[in-house]
């Protein structure tokens, strides 16, 4: 600390050695932000392990210790059942999603196939198109009842029993999986990029053809890269909600994210039993996030593998080239042209009818009628938009405080700040609602079910991302940009609000966009924070699900999916004009 | 004015021992002079600077500015850099990307205490803009300005605070050639116009001898000569110093005896009677630093004079177009020379070689 004489003089106490501003706004900024991380990170867990070992309380009885919620998590026939369903699916997911993106990696990074412009574009599906409407249109195609797939088989070839079931183990790795592959496919293809070509021209001078280099070359030296891909896709499907709630809770097929939903949801509600659910994943995760930053930070022992952008020289894969380029527009057709189309045709009818000449006669715009003039559409719009724009600006502010301190400063203990505000990387977003709900059940400070739990929930949710993006521009930033500021007489405050936060920007708004849009989507923590009146546009479509209204939903979800297309080529343009400067 | 005194700093590295990056340092420099801090990279200039700007903070000692400690081990006193008014280059000019040329250039006076008014503020920078030709840009965006403009932004972006001292970090060596030497003139210029007490920081030593007043010669943390840029180079206090400053010849040898002021000693070479040094006395084992300019050349034997006579084998030659370098043994002992083109002297024949002792350098080995 230090205080200022007359003269101007700051005089030092022992306490701010090796810091170098007189006391001002820093100090208060910096030690709101620790506060408000550590507490936004860590009180929901501990909070979250101590229920697990609770008893449900009652009116009459107090919870007591138990170990109780564990026995059943764990030790019941039905619960060794969960534990497989579960790594069952998110291997599967993680398998299938790997296999695609590193196959379309390959593709576009090294072969002539045609078309490769639309992969780019391609990755972007996952964030315009959100997992439950995704679900819920692959339920309309490969449902064994309403599915337009076994009704075409019905029709077309006499088929009398339904070919596909989505509702099914398989069908749920399929759904999810075709649903994550955009990840891996980013994922692979930056190891990729980072690869020194002329290993693998070097490979080719040898006489080896395009297949041998890239199965003993590409591969194996991109092979820390694709197990970290795996562990994260791993975590994402272990982490996912929406399709195994609504494939998999029909038919009774559980995992540790529906089972948690269903543990609350049941009468009277277990939160015992969901705590020692959530624990169970909790350690899953964090064993998958560990090992993955393990692997990521040890890529020195491939040091072939460099940090450099590399473009190599593409191989010509002759007539291979249009097999490559079929694959991929299948891949097209699924995870998009169908998925929208069926919504739409669900959409422009008055009752949901497969598609049919006899139902083309009907088509009709009231279904959208209806949605505009649902009670409470407005506000669920407003409730998402302020919770999205929000969440994204306290997300971005806050890490880019928490990112200054851990990249610009050498405070000793930083790296716990860094550490703590990249925990929520291993929070289940239904477990992190879980632990949320009962932590301000308990402690009710007034925020339960009210719009500002959800924005805590997705706060914390998103700040991973906001670390992430704020930390790769702040790196960027020379530390004598901040010095000569600093020269000139700016303090603190000044020098972080006008040469920081502006030369921060292209990473403060690319992570801002992000959040919102995802944010916009979120189903897993807010289906257990919100309360009626407080519905979110995610909530809307899982409730019209819930009801059967599949034609609002339709047509809810293709305003949706327009509406989030419409904005993300909208900043597109925009950042395109007013281009965010290179630093 | 300016006065360092017994300044130390530590640099502590992330996960490794603490280093004495600066340590012991005295030296003061009088209002309006130009002070050089020079030595390699590492030996601890740069780290003396940040301390002096308050960038870094100091274990020991005290800095004073025109009577104003800003720093005081003893005292406890450490005014941030932000409180200093001192105007400071960087090496990489940190010229802020997001701001125009006349943003840059208005942010000190944007920030400072004193509030001024807009219109105080653009005459403010104007000037300082037209002192270093960039008026006419006022307007365009900083990065859009090439390297010499940058630094000349640099610059007037430290001078429109009206600085107390202004400090340089190695402000040209991301300058071409050309232009490097055309700034030094320049900035030498505007240094002594301005009257500006001036700390400058650089590696190469050309550039501290053509704009010093004064020059510390620093090695591994600590300064081993202040002196004048004449005094430097032409009487280095030690090996590395002549070494260091320009390019020379160590001839080893041993002093056999001596008279007035005056010390013969035998080298590989020959026998040289030069001036003493104090410290040095008969039988001691020495270093002779002789400049390659001082080793003269010609092709027949020279008229007999106060200068030391020697013959030798021409070994290599480089023509450099305004004067030849060439490598030339002596009895096992190469000297480096450098000679007037008009030597013709060929590779492989014997050449005449003439030392004025008066220009060679006694060192202890």
């Amino acid at each position: 600390m230090a205080v200022t004489t007359p003269d101007g003089t700051a005089v030092h106490t022992p306490f701010s050695r090796g810091l170098r501003s007189s006391f001002d706004m820093k100090w208060v900024i910096i030690g709101l932000c620790i506060v408000v991380v550590a507490w936004l990170a860590l009180i929901p867990l501990g909070f979250l392990i101590w229920q697990s070992f609770a008893s449900t309380s009652t009116a009459q009885v107090p919870a007591v210790f138990t170990l109780e919620n564990y026995a059943t998590a764990f030790g019941t026939a039905d619960s060794v059942g969960l534990m497989f369903n579960s790594l069952k699916f998110a291997f599967g997911t993680a398998a299938f999603a790997l296999v695609l993106g590193t196959f379309f990696a390959w593709v576009n990074e090294r072969t002539n196939t045609p078309f490769k412009s639309l992969f780019f574009a391609m990755s972007i599906v996952p964030l315009i198109i959100p997992g439950i409407l995704f679900t819920v249109s692959w339920i309309m195609l490969a449902s064994p009842q309403i599915g337009i797939f076994n009704q075409v088989l019905r029709d077309w070839f006499g088929l009398t029993t339904p070919l596909f079931n989505i509702y099914s183990l398989t069908g749920m790795i399929w759904v999810d999986g075709l649903h994550y592959a955009p990840i891996a496919f980013l994922l692979v293809t930056a190891a990729f990029r980072s690869m020194d070509p002329s290993l693998e021209e070097s490979a080719l001078m040898s006489g080896a053809s395009v297949v041998q280099v890239a199965f003993k070359i590409t591969l194996k030296l991109a092979w820390p890269a694709i197990l970290a891909a795996f562990l994260i896709l791993f975590v994402r499907g272990i982490e996912s909600f929406e399709v195994p709630a609504l494939l998999g809770l029909p038919v009774g097929l559980r995992v540790y994210t529906s089972a948690i939903y269903d543990a609350v949801h049941s009468y009277p509600s277990d939160i015992g039993l969901a705590s020692a659910y959530a624990m169970a994943l909790l350690l899953i995760t964090s064993l998958g996030i560990y090992y993955q930053s393990r692997l990521s930070s040890q890529g020195s022992r491939y040091s072939t593998v460099t940090g450099k952008g590399f473009r190599p020289r593409v191989s010509d894969i002759g007539r291979w080239r249009y097999a490559t380029a079929g694959v991929f527009i299948l891949y097209c057709v699924f995870v998009v042209i169908l998925p929208f189309l069926v919504l739409l045709w669900a959409s422009l009818q008055k009752y949901y009818a497969a598609p049919s000449w006899a139902a083309l006669q009907n088509l009709s715009f009231a279904a959208y009628g209806k949605v505009l003039a649902y009670p409470g559409f407005y506000g669920v719009v407003w409730n998402s938009a302020k919770l999205a724009i929000g969440g994204a600006t306290v997300v971005m502010l806050l890490t880019s405080v928490i990112c200054w301190i851990t990249i610009k400063t050498k405070i000793p203990g930083r790296w716990v700040l860094d550490m703590l505000a990249s925990l929520p990387l291993v929070f289940p977003g239904i477990v992190l609602g879980l632990s949320l709900m009962i932590f301000y059940l308990n402690f009710d400070i007034g925020i339960y079910g009210t719009l500002w739990i959800m924005l805590m929930a997705y706060v914390i949710k998103f700040l991973p991302y906001g670390m992430r993006y704020n930390s790769t521009s702040m790196i960027q930033i020379h530390k004598e940009l901040e010095e000569s500021a600093a020269m000139s007489g700016a303090s603190w405050f000044t020098i972080f609000r006008r040469i920081v936060l502006p030369l921060l920007k292209p990473g403060l708004m690319a992570g801002w966009i992000y959040i919102i849009v995802v944010s916009v989507r979120e189903l897993s923590s807010s289906i257990l924070l919100y309360s009626p009146g407080n519905e979110v546009i995610s909530i809307m479509i899982w409730e019209f699900w819930q009801n059967g209204q599949y034609i609002e939903l339709s047509a809810f979800g293709v305003m949706m999916i327009t509406a989030l297309f419409c904005f993300l080529m909208v900043v597109q343009t925009l950042s395109k004009r007013f281009g965010v400067k290179e630093v | 004015m300016l006065s360092v005194e017994n300044l130390s700093t530590t640099y502590q590295a992330p996960g490794a021992k603490p280093v004495l990056a600066a340590s012991n340092i005295n030296f003061s420099v009088p209002t309006g002079r130009l002070f050089t801090l020079l030595g390699p990279s590492g030996c601890g200039k740069t780290t003396t600077l940040r301390s002096i700007a308050g960038l870094e903070r100091p274990s020991k000692g005290v800095i004073k500015a025109h009577d104003t400690v800003v720093y005081s081990s003893a005292g406890n006193i450490f005014v941030a850099p932000n409180h200093r008014q001192f105007g400071m280059v960087f090496q990489s000019y940190a010229i802020w990307p997001h701001m125009t040329v006349f943003q840059n250039a208005a942010f000190p006076l944007q920030v400072q205490k004193k509030r001024l008014s807009a219109k105080d503020i653009r005459d403010k920078v104007m000037k300082v803009l037209a002192a270093v030709s960039l008026d006419h840009v006022e307007e365009r965006e900083a990065t859009r300005l090439s390297g010499g403009q940058q630094q000349r932004l640099a610059l007037a972006r430290a001078l429109v605070m009206e600085p107390r001292l202004l400090l340089l970090d190695e402000p040209l060596s991301n300058l071409d050639a050309k232009l490097r030497d055309k700034m030094r003139f320049e900035l030498k210029k505007m240094q002594r116009e301005l009257g500006l007490t001036t700390i400058y920081v650089t590696h190469d030593q050309s550039e501290a001898l053509a704009l010093s007043h004064e020059i510390a010669v620093m090695n591994e943390g600590k300064i081993v000569q202040i002196g004048s840029p004449r005094d430097i180079y032409e009487r280095p206090a030690n090996t590395f110093v002549a070494d260091f400053i320009g390019t020379t010849n160590f001839v080893e040898g041993t002093v056999r005896g001596g008279a007035d002021n005056r010390l013969v000693v035998d080298t590989r070479i020959g026998q040289l009677n030069v001036n003493a040094q104090p410290g040095i006395s008969v039988g001691a084992n020495v270093s002779l630093s002789i400049r390659p300019e001082d080793v003269h050349l010609s092709d027949t034997a020279p008229t007999p004079s106060s200068n030391s006579l020697f013959v030798g084998t021409v070994r290599a030659k480089v023509f450099l177009g305004e004067c030849q370098d060439f490598k030339i043994d002596v009895n096992d002992t190469q000297l480096l020379a450098r000679a007037h083109p008009s030597v013709r002297t060929l590779v492989g024949e014997q050449i005449h070689i003439a030392i004025d002792p008066e220009k060679c350098t006694l060192l202890a080995a």
